[in-house]
Order: structure tokens, then sequence, then C-alpha cells
């Protein structure tokens, strides 16, 4: 413990030291405040996380890391967030750090991991990633965007669907068809190509939410160099699988990974929205069963999280059972926007005005948006396929192809 | 929240084995059909007292290994899988509880290492109706020449027919509905005045009324102190809850093992029924619904041998949510199980029956749904 003591206290020197004090309690995500006023701040807070290798602590120093441990990490992570600090290169990389990069390490060639992976952790190139399609959502190997094989580079032409943040992202990883005789799933391949070049267009989704991130992307003649077809020819599913892990673990972290997470405070909205009784029970006694319940669904994913941590020995494996983790979360965060929305009556339906607080009109917001939770990364359904097959043991359920 | 140590790892393999060769489901069933008073088998008794399991919460000083909580949780749960009867959780948990929290010095060597040694059983006499309810509590303790004298009756008693000790919650002052004015007593079962008669409760476990006619009993008597027993109570209730989760779990874990089996292995309309989705989705929201239950209950013991100041809240959720699984996974034990789940032939019927009897005891989900709500202030 004395080493995580001392990175711990390094760490907190560190922060103090160089994160701007214009910067606290900035907001990120895609709604988040943009402030031209601190941008210069930004970057230069962005520049010394990537000197450090904070970015991407746990990769390797030769590719931008800091080649910490997972708890080291965490340590690393802590210290910033009690600084009121924040390590916002995630964000700005789209589906870099937490997808594109974990999976690059592990089938990438050296090559490709030291043309790729600094780019990532420094938060100056932006990833994102083609795999669904119109027609191929949930049956994502059905795809038929096609690449063809053109010397030392592939043709690719096709169109995909849901690529968030397509239209500001530098470079794409995409799912293309490289044998169309091949079964289904055998004749894919994962390619990664620039987005700045003429065969690649965009389009931004708007979504019952409002605006949104996603984009529809266009191929029309795209241009990917051989040397960026990431793991073997068709065998781009086996890639796609390990990168979906990676999705489905960062999005179990991302809602709630923190102990005994019940979700903070929204007892005392209820209580504020519906009032009480005598005895300082909620007024409404069918809602105050329904939120007792959720409090309770929450606090259990948050200490599941946890023990499936604990037991792989303080290693963060990705495994099957964040399939089980993806479900939970999903059902904790959908339930608790139905509550929140719920709870404020009427008031909680509001779309834009002054007639609503700031705090309405998000929850409304987030109400609706969420509803992708249970449909992006593998859908609720997907996962219980996962879970039947991949943990029970159970036969195949689905087609396959 | 930790995972198990190597030792409880160790401890879980050994209960495993011993609870599948020695007293397998089919001891149950013997004992069933044989009728026996107190509802267990004295050699399946005599052989968990030899294995040390009644001395897992007692100091070294009266016997025993003074290991904790979660360890004891680990041993219930591989009991909880063959529905072992026995009155291991009645006397060395939730009696030797009682005596670790509110005993003397000299009331804790007097029954202690007789709880590890397994000639005194103890049980806490508690219930007074149908619904579980501390503090309706009636039975009346009056003083009388520096002691007391009790009146009243419990009723489903744990191991009531078996025990040789009671642990009496009984009111010294205010009235029913209060939760101050009860006292803890320690009441030998053969008492003058104290009557017992068998309970036969669907599960086939031991339960009795205990009724106390004019029953002295002496100031040293008392288990903790005069009218402030709820706090006592309470703390005692805490830990067994979460101990009964540990069982309520071997019991559920087993229904589910079961159950994933029969889909791997039933054929209809030419193919495994575990290759239907239908199927396949509600067994993993079954294994959903039993890892999420598995954490509560692990929290909830590691909270009690932490020390922690969230006892009651994480008593009450692991309760409400491993009370919520198994109920679910005893009826899909049957459902899925069709016909030859609905025989007695069969033990499927076994775990329905037993999951309903210990999702009442100590509070069902309702009471402990509506107790969290409470201790989160709403």
């Amino acid at each position: 413990m004395s080493d995580l003591d001392a990175l711990r206290a390094e760490a907190a020197a560190w922060v103090s030291d160089n994160f701007p004090p214009s910067l606290q309690g900035m907001k990120f995500g895609f709604e988040g405040e943009s402030d031209p006023a601190k941008e210069a701040d930004l970057e230069v807070w962005r520049q010394r996380l990537a000197e450090k290798g904070w970015g991407a602590p746990t990769w390797p120093k030769e590719y931008g890391g800091a080649g910490l441990s997972d708890p080291e990490a965490k340590v690393v992570g802590q210290e910033i967030g009690k600084a009121g600090a924040f390590n916002h290169i995630p964000m700005i990389t789209g589906m870099g750090i937490t997808m594109v990069g974990p999976t690059v390490l592990e089938y990438g060639t050296d090559d490709q991991k030291a043309r790729h992976l600094p780019g990532i952790a420094s938060g100056e190139i932006r990833w994102c990633l083609g795999l669904s399609e119109p027609n191929a959502g949930s049956d994502l190997a059905s795809l038929s965007t096609k690449a063809e094989d053109n010397g030392d580079t592939f043709v690719i032409n096709g169109q995909k669907i849901w690529t968030s943040g397509a239209d500001i992202s530098q470079w794409c990883g995409a799912l293309v068809r490289t044998d169309g005789n091949a079964a289904k799933r055998d004749g894919i391949s994962f390619v990664m190509l620039p987005m700045d070049q003429d065969g690649v267009s965009t389009k931004p989704i708007q979504l019952i939410a409002g605006a949104s991130p996603f984009c529809e992307t266009f191929f029309d003649d795209a241009v990917a160099e051989k040397s960026d077809l990431l793991g073997d020819l068709n065998d781009g599913w086996s890639v796609v699988k390990r990168l979906l892990q990676h999705e489905r673990q960062s999005q179990t972290q991302a809602r709630g990974s923190s102990g005994g997470a019940k979700a903070p405070g929204l007892e005392d909205i209820a209580k504020a929205y519906v009032g009480t009784d005598d005895d300082g029970r909620l007024a409404d006694p069918d809602l105050r069963v329904r939120l007792a319940n959720h409090l309770m669904d929450a606090q259990a994913h948050g200490l599941t999280a946890a023990r499936i941590v604990a037991e792989a020995k303080g290693q963060v494996k990705v495994s099957a059972a964040a399939s089980i983790l993806k479900n939970s979360a999903t059902n904790v965060a959908q339930t608790k926007s139905e509550l929140l929305v719920e709870l404020m009556g009427s008031q909680g339906l509001g779309w834009e005005g002054d007639q609503f607080t700031s705090e309405e009109l998000a929850s409304v917001r987030e109400w609706l948006s969420g509803k992708a939770i249970s449909i992006y990364g593998g859908s609720f359904e997907i996962q219980k396929n996962i879970i039947s097959k991949n943990i029970l043991g159970l036969p195949e359920t689905t087609q396959k192809g | 929240m930790a995972a198990l140590t190597e030792e409880q790892n160790m401890l879980k393999d050994q209960a495993s084995a011993w609870a599948s060769e020695q007293a397998p489901v089919l001891k149950f069933r013997e004992m069933r059909d044989s009728g026996v008073e107190t509802a267990y088998v004295d050699t399946t008794w005599a052989s968990i007292v030899e294995m040390g399991w009644t001395g897992i919460l007692i100091p070294e000083a009266y016997g025993g290994s003074d290991l904790g909580y979660l360890t004891f949780g680990v041993v219930l749960e591989e009991l909880g899988r063959q529905l072992t009867a026995s009155p291991l959780f009645a006397s060395a948990y939730v009696g030797a509880t009682a005596l670790l929290l509110g005993g003397n010095e000299s009331q804790q060597q007097a029954l202690l290492p007789g709880v590890v040694d397994g000639s005194q059983i103890l049980t806490l006499a508690l219930e007074e109706g149908p619904r579980h309810a501390p503090e309706n509590t009636a039975l009346a303790a009056s003083s009388a020449d520096g002691g007391y004298v009790l009146n009243g009756s419990k009723t489903f008693v744990l191991e009531g027919m078996a025990a040789t000790t009671l642990i009496v919650v009984a009111r010294t002052s205010g009235s029913a509905g209060e939760s101050s004015g009860l006292t803890l007593f320690v009441v030998p079962a053969d008492a003058a005045g104290v009557k017992r008669e068998r309970l036969s409760m669907v599960d086939s476990r031991g339960y009795a009324n205990v009724s106390f006619a004019d029953v002295t009993v002496g100031a040293d008597q008392v288990l903790g102190k005069v009218d402030a027993g709820s706090e006592l109570l309470d703390a005692v209730l805490d830990r067994a809850r979460a101990g009964i989760c540990a069982d309520m779990m071997g019991t559920g874990a087993q229904a589910f093992d079961m159950t994933l089996e029969y889909l791997k292995t039933r054929e209809q309309f030419g193919r495994v029924i575990g290759s239907f989705q239908a199927l396949g989705h509600r067994a993993a929201d079954l294994f959903s619904a039993m890892e999420l239950a598995r954490s509560c209950h692990e929290a909830a013991l590691q909270a009690i041998d932490r020390g922690a100041d969230d006892v009651a809240l994480m008593s009450s959720l692991a309760k409400c949510r491993v009370g919520e699984f198994l109920h679910t996974m005893s009826n899909q034990l049957i459902q899925i199980h069709g016909g030859i789940g609905m025989t007695d032939e069969f033990d499927a019927g076994f775990y329905l029956k037993r999951a309903r009897a210990v999702e009442a005891i100590f509070g069902n989900r309702a009471y402990h749904r509506d107790r969290y709500a409470r201790l989160l202030g709403f």
C-alpha cells in the first residue's frame, strides 16, 4: 500500500501544481459547456495530462500512456477528481481511449500501435466507429459495406449509421465485408481509415431527445491502407467482439461502479415534489415502493460491480460478466429517469422555456436519450443471449451465420 | 466490497462436500417422512457439531473459533443448498449472537460452551403473531420478589421443540406497539410454567408455540438492559436477517443449478428446451438476479464483520433482494420442470415450500422495503 500512497501524494501535488484553476467544475459531454475564454487553458491542461501519460494511464509509456496498473490508475483518477479537475482526453478522443485503443493494443501490429496510439493518448486524434448499418443493427454480422482489394489499399463502399461523432472525428474504425462468399461472420474485416478524404461524408442525426452526436456515414470509394487492417483478413468478427466487450466495460464503469451507488438525492427530489405524510413518509405510497425498489437495484448493482472487481483480484477483467452489469446498469439508469420524470409530474415533461427549471428540462432530455442505453452496445436482448450462451452454456438461441 | 478469502473458499468446499455426502436432500426427505418431533436427524446434528460449525461466532475462550459472520454465512449457504435441517442457525448463530451482544460474562460462560458442544440449543422466542412485528410484543414480565414473572405466549419459535434455552422477548413496561419497554430474558425451556406445542409447517422444519404461565425468572436472567431491549433486539435481528439470507441464497442457487441442468437435458420438439430463446432469456434473468442478490447478502455479512454503521440498511437490502430472487427462482424451478416439478417424488417442491417459509422469517420483502425507505429518510 505504501507505493500507492506515495503515488497518491505525487498525483495530488502534481494536479495542484498543473491544473488551471479557471477550469474548476467545468462540465463535459455532448451538451456540456463550451467557453471560448477557457479554451486556451483547456489546451494547456490537455498537453500537461498528455506529457504525464495520464490521458490513458494504463497504456504502455512508449505509446503515450503512463504504464500504470489498474489500482494505480484508479488512485490517479481519484486524486484528479478530488481536486475538482478532470481527465477529458477520453471524451475528446471519441471512441479512442475506451474502445479503439485497448483493441489496437491487443490486435495491432507494432507499426499500428506506434502510428495510432500516441495520438489517442495525447487527446489529439478523435476516433469514431463504423459498425451498425441501416440493415445491420442487432444482427451486426449481416453488414453489407464492401471493401475491395486494390493492391496496397481497400476501396470501400456502403453506409454506416449511429457513427457517434463521425462529423468531428479524424479517424474511423470500420467493419467491412471482405469476402462476400464466406458465411456471414467469416467474411468480415476491421479496417481503420482517415475521415478527411473525398470518399467519406457524414450527416448528423436528430433524435427524439433533440440534437445528438450520432451521424450517418457514407463511403463512396473511400480508401483504407492495407497496413491499417486490424487483426487478420476476414477475422474482423473476433476484433469487434472484443471491441464491444470494451464498450460494455466502459458503460458499466461509467454508470455505476462506485461502491453502493444509490442514486444521490432522488428521494429528496421526490419529497420536494410529492410531499410527505405526518411520519415523514413519501405522500405517494405507490411511488415510495417503486423508489425504494429502484434505490435497492442501484445499490445491488454497485455492490455487484465492486464484487466482480474484487473477485478478479483488482484486475478489471473484460468478461462475460460485463453483460450482466450492462443490463443491470441500463435498468437502473432508465428506471431512475422514468421515476424522475414521473415524480415531477407535468413539470417534468417540459420541452423548453423558462416556465421550467434547467433540472426539469435536463431530466426530460435524459429520459428520452436514455432509451438508447438498452439498444446500443448490444441491446438488452443481445446481452441476454450472451449471458445464456457464454456464461450459462445454453445452446445458441439465434440463427448463426 | 471484498471477495471471499482463501480460508472461506476452502470452508465452502468442505461444507459443500459434507452436505452433499452426509446430509443431501434425501436425508431431509427421510426426516420429513419419519415425522420426528424436533424436525432434524440427530446424527446430522452431531456431525455438524463435530465439524466445529457451532463455534464459528464464539470466542476461543468459550471453545469457539471466532471466525465471523461471513464465514458462518458460507456454511449456511452450503447447508441451504441441500435443505439440511438442524438447530445450527437458531442456536449457534441467532442465539449465540444474542448472548455475545447482550450477555454478561457469567451468562456467556454458562451457555456458550454448551452451544459449541451441542449440549445447549438456544433459540429466540420473539413473534406473537403471523407477521414479523417485534414492537407488538405483549408477553408480560412483571416485577416480583426481585425478579420477574412471565405470562403470555410466543409462536413460530424456530427449533422450539429442540431448544434447551429460550431467549424471550418480553414487555416490562409500555404497551404493545411501542418499541420501548422491551426486555430480553434467558429462560430454560424446561422451567415450570413453560409449555411447548409443535407447529407443523409447510417446510417440515422445527417450529413451536411456546406459552408462559407464571414463569418466575431471576434478575440475573435479564439479557442486556431492562426496558431498553429493543436496541439489543434490533442488532440481533439484523445479524439474523443477514444470516438467513445466506441460507436462502444456497436454497436459491441450488434451485437455479437444478433448473439450468434441466434446460440443458430435457428435450421437446426434438431439441433441448434451453435452446428456446424464451427460456434462455429467463435463465439469463434468473442468473442476473442471483448475482445481484448474492452481492447484497455478502455485503451485509461483511458490514457486520467490519462493525459498519449501516448494518440495518444492508440487512434490509439483503433480506428484500435475496427474498425477491428466491421467490421468483422457486416458482421458476417448478414452472420450468413442468409436470415432474409438481410431484412429491421430485425435490422441487421442497425448495418452493422452504422458500416461502424463509421469506417470512424476521420480516418479508414488504417489511424490509418499508424499513429500507424509512432508514433512508423517506
